[in-house]
């Protein structure tokens, strides 16, 4: 979920009438495109799917309803290069394009060569990214050949540089040409395909790609330069510098443990993460306590000493984990005991960045005897945050 | 014998300058027979590994239950952080600084500066990749109970198995995970195979598949396995890997290769380009066990020959790099430039790798490609010796020589600046026959 109004999913349910019907908006429009691509959002956890084209879902034979909330990789395979997807690993780290040659697989289990051309999309006001797109255009076979695989290039010259007409000239002409020239191929079958390393791309594919791009990319551009007007000016706003990269948004949302991200260098140390487990919690929305100091979870029989304590454990810099009374928002407005763990949390040039809190509700932790100490899975928690902090902030100086 | 002076990393706090104390009921609750009895420590066994690359579901079912991330994962980064807040480390590496350092390759600076102090040069002989255990020098059996996060097996099961609290058979001597006192990153550990049967660093079958097994149940690509062998940087005779967590791709796994061969298990073996270390990448195999033993062949042949190496294993055990490296040597006659030595910065594994630890702040400010690329440069083998290195490897493992290129096609490293390397006029790696005429010490 995105921490500000600008870096808002398109495609969030609201309860607002306007924004469904915004939402309703969207999709009816990106429909309409005759390409295969997906959408994900990478502020939900496991960075999903949360639209798929009518072209895509008929190339791999899923219904809609099975590729919503998946992740990408779902359709990769034992054949699928790995080092394609590491290069398309870093480029969702790095938020840039990139255009790769992939073996996937259909619903059916049969494996198929497409271009894969991602790239991400970027909120108006503070130039976050909100979502990625990517188009899959199906390599036809004739034009398959054995390669060398080679590093990736830099996609930033393709990318807009070709003109509409051009390209779908272009592609009509490719189309028809297939079946006639199709012809002494036929031992391709797919024993020659799992042998393929790689697979390049027509330089028609290629720009087929990139005009998908452009298009569904100008469709989110409309959207969300009208639905930034009707959603303006709502509670929870965070300023720019303050909501996290998308890559840090996504190694977090690994961490299925309740747990929240505060900022120390903003006044009120205000929640600038929180899981899916701490919403569950307490009770919460995610936009009710982004923003907020972590406070609203005490109340009148909360044992002042040990507010007094974590206070003084934060303004020293050092961990601890105390046990607290805590009431929550969920229906019965019920309490609960809280064995929360606090640390700072260092970032890549070693400054503390953030104060990760980890909530263990105390009643749950009696475990079965193969599970990890709920200590260590607490910790477990702590660990998975600094791995994720320490690399995001790791830039290119 | 060749020798070289250097300042060995403090791996455990047990670690001392000289000969250890042979006391009994030493009182440091160690692993050695005295402390022993009754010990206890977490088990994990893995599953038991089918296909390669079928490192999938998590086998814990209900939702509460779940592990914050996947579970040996969970178990790695929990018990360390344990030990991290216990204050067992010699300082606190997430506040090192590091950085990517500008470039096309993407090497990875940090500026260490507590890792090497503290400590007196010691001699390393470099010239013997196979040395006999020495239970006189410091080895994991020394180490106090509290710096070994659990025990490790390979399993026959279907199932993770996991026991929170074991006791330690020392009939059946246990692999372990410890923690590395000097970590280089968040979560370095060291696995430590049938630690009580204190077997010298050398690869072996059993215990490479075993390492293999680790990295891909931790099923994160961000964790590494890495291994130095003796006159590759090892400073401990005790078998250990070492691994830790760096999430961004390492430099040598993002440089390109060229196949070579396929064996007759489907294990793919390529050649790096346009890497400054000439290496050899294995990946595919039918099983892991495949990708493993091939590996293992190559290594076994390597230690035969007397040629040290360093090998990382990536992508959840589904690539094997194998980097036949002669640095030590070349230091060791004097041949590497002072301006290399001043910087301390010994090539091992994870700097092979790209992940470049600099004891001097100049040397991090001051961090290029071209720096990277030099040191890394010196640790390659030259082009002929890597073809000779080549044939003995693919002879051992049993596959035909790869045709010989055909003109045009042979590989020079270049670096950055795209100057090819010169060639020393002599071939370094070459084995060095022991008890040799050549007696000579490198003092840093
Ligand atoms: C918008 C988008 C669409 C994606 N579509 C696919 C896809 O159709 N097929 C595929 O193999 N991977 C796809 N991926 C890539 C995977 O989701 C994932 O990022 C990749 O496997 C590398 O990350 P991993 O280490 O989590 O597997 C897509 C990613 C994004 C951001
Ligand atoms: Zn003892």
């Amino acid at each position: 979920m995105s921490l500000t109004e600008s870096s808002k999913s398109v495609f969030t349910e609201e309860e607002e009438k306007e924004e469904s019907f915004n939402a309703l908006w969207i999709k009816e429009a990106l429909d309409e495109l005759p390409h295969n691509f997906t959408i994900t959002d990478p502020f939900i956890s496991g960075h999903p799917i949360v639209f798929a084209s009518l072209g895509f879902l008929k190339m791999t034979g899923y219904s809609k309803e099975e590729v919503i909330g998946k992740n990408g990789k779902f359709f990769q395979g034992p054949k699928t290069n790995r080092r394609s997807i590491m290069e398309i690993r870093e480029a969702i780290r790095e938020e840039r394009s990139i255009q790769v040659s992939l073996l996937n697989y259909r619903k059916s289990g049969s494996p198929f060569w497409m271009l894969f051309h991602m790239s991400p999309v970027f909120g108006k006001n503070d130039g976050k990214v909100i979502h990625f797109v990517a188009v899959q255009v199906p390599i036809s076979r004739r034009e398959h050949h054995r390669k060398l695989r080679n590093v990736s290039g830099d996609l930033s010259d393709h990318f807009g540089s070709c003109r509409r007409e051009v390209c779908f000239g272009n592609f009509v002409h490719q189309d028809r040409a297939l079946p006639l020239e199709c012809d002494d191929d036929d031992d391709d079958d797919e024993q020659g395909l799992e042998d393929w390393e790689h697979c390049e791309a027509s330089e028609s594919e290629k720009l087929k790609a990139v005009e998908a791009i452009n298009n569904v990319l100008s469709i989110l551009k409309r959207y969300i330069e009208l639905s930034g007007r009707l959603v303006c000016g709502k509670r929870y706003c965070l300023r720019g510098a303050d909501c996290l990269s998308s890559s840090l948004v996504i190694s977090l949302g690994r961490i299925k443990q309740s747990f929240v991200l505060t900022n120390p260098c903003l006044p009120d140390m205000p929640i600038v993460y929180a899981s899916d487990a701490f919403l569950t919690l307490t009770g919460y929305k995610r936009q009710e306590v982004l923003g907020q100091n972590c406070r609203f979870l005490s109340g009148v029989d909360t044992d002042f000493s040990v507010l007094y304590e974590m206070k003084e454990c934060i303004l020293k810099g050092q961990s601890c984990t105390v046990q607290i009374l805590n009431y929550s928002n969920r229906k019965d407005k019920s309490t609960f005991w809280n064995l929360l763990h606090i640390s700072p949390v260092r970032n890549a040039s070693g400054k503390t960045a953030y104060f990760v809190g980890v909530q263990v509700e105390a009643s749950c932790r009696n475990t079965e005897s193969k599970e990890l100490r709920p200590e260590t899975k607490q910790l477990s928690v702590v660990g998975a945050v600094r791995v994720a902090v320490r690399s995001s902030f790791m830039v290119t100086c | 014998m060749l020798k070289i002076k250097r300042v060995p990393t403090v791996v455990s706090n047990y670690q001392k300058d000289d000969v250890a104390d042979e006391s009994v009921g030493c009182g440091r609750n160690c692993l050695g027979a005295c402390c022993i009895n009754g010990a206890r420590l977490p088990l994990y066994a893995c599953k038991k590994l089918e296909k390669s690359g079928a490192v999938e579901k998590l086998v814990i079912s209900h939702e509460a239950k779940e592990p914050p991330v996947a579970f040996l994962e969970s178990l790695v980064l929990g018990e360390w952080e344990d030990r991290f807040q216990r204050g067992l480390f010699r300082y606190d590496v997430t506040a090192c600084e590091t950085k990517v350092i500008p470039g096309k390759y993407g090497f990875v600076a940090q500026l260490n500066e507590g890792r090497h102090l503290k400590k007196r040069p010691t001699e390393f002989r470099v010239d013997k990749v196979l040395q006999a255990f020495d239970g006189n020098k410091f080895n994991f059996t020394k180490v106090g109970q509290e710096e070994l996060l659990f025990q490790f097996d390979a399993g026959e099961d279907d199932q993770v198995q996991f026991f929170p609290c074991m006791p330690i058979d020392p009939e059946n001597s246990p692999s372990v995970v410890a923690i590395n006192v000097s970590p280089i990153e968040y979560g370095h550990v060291l696995l430590i195979p049938r630690v009580l049967d204190c077997l010298p660093q050398r690869i072996d079958h059993k215990s490479l598949l075993l390492a293999v097994h680790m990295t891909a149940e931790a099923a994160n690509p961000y964790f590494r396995l890495g291994y130095n062998s003796l006159g590759a940087f090892a400073t401990i005779n005790h078998l250990h890997f070492q691994a830790y967590y760096l999430a961004m791709p390492f430099p040598l796994e993002k440089a390109p290769s060229k196949k070579m061969v396929t064996t007759v298990n489907g294990v793919k073996i390529s050649e790096l380009l346009s890497y400054p270390v000439r290496s050899l990448l294995f990946e595919g195999g039918h099983s892991m066990q495949d990708l493993s033993d091939a590996v293992s062949d190559a290594c076994v042949c390597l230690q035969n020959n007397n040629i040290p190496f360093n090998i990382l294993i990536s992508d959840c055990g589904r690539q094997i790099f194998l980097m036949p490296q002669c640095y030590a040597e070349k230091q060791a006659l004097g041949e590497v430039s002072p301006e290399l030595l001043e910087t301390q910065v010994n090539p091992a594994v994870w700097e092979i790798s790209g992940h470049m630890v600099l004891k001097r702040k100049e040397d991090y400010e001051g961090a290029s490609e071209e720096n990277a690329w030099r040191l890394l440069a010196e640790a390659s083998l030259s082009e002929e010796r890597f073809k000779e290195v080549n044939a003995l490897i693919f002879e051992a493992i049993g596959c035909s020589n790869p045709e010989e290129e055909l003109e045009g096609s042979t590989v020079h490293q270049q670096n950055p600046s795209g100057s090819v390397n010169q060639k020393s006029n002599r071939t370094h790696g070459d084995p060095i026959t022991n008890g040799t005429t050549s007696e000579c010490l490198v003092l840093q």
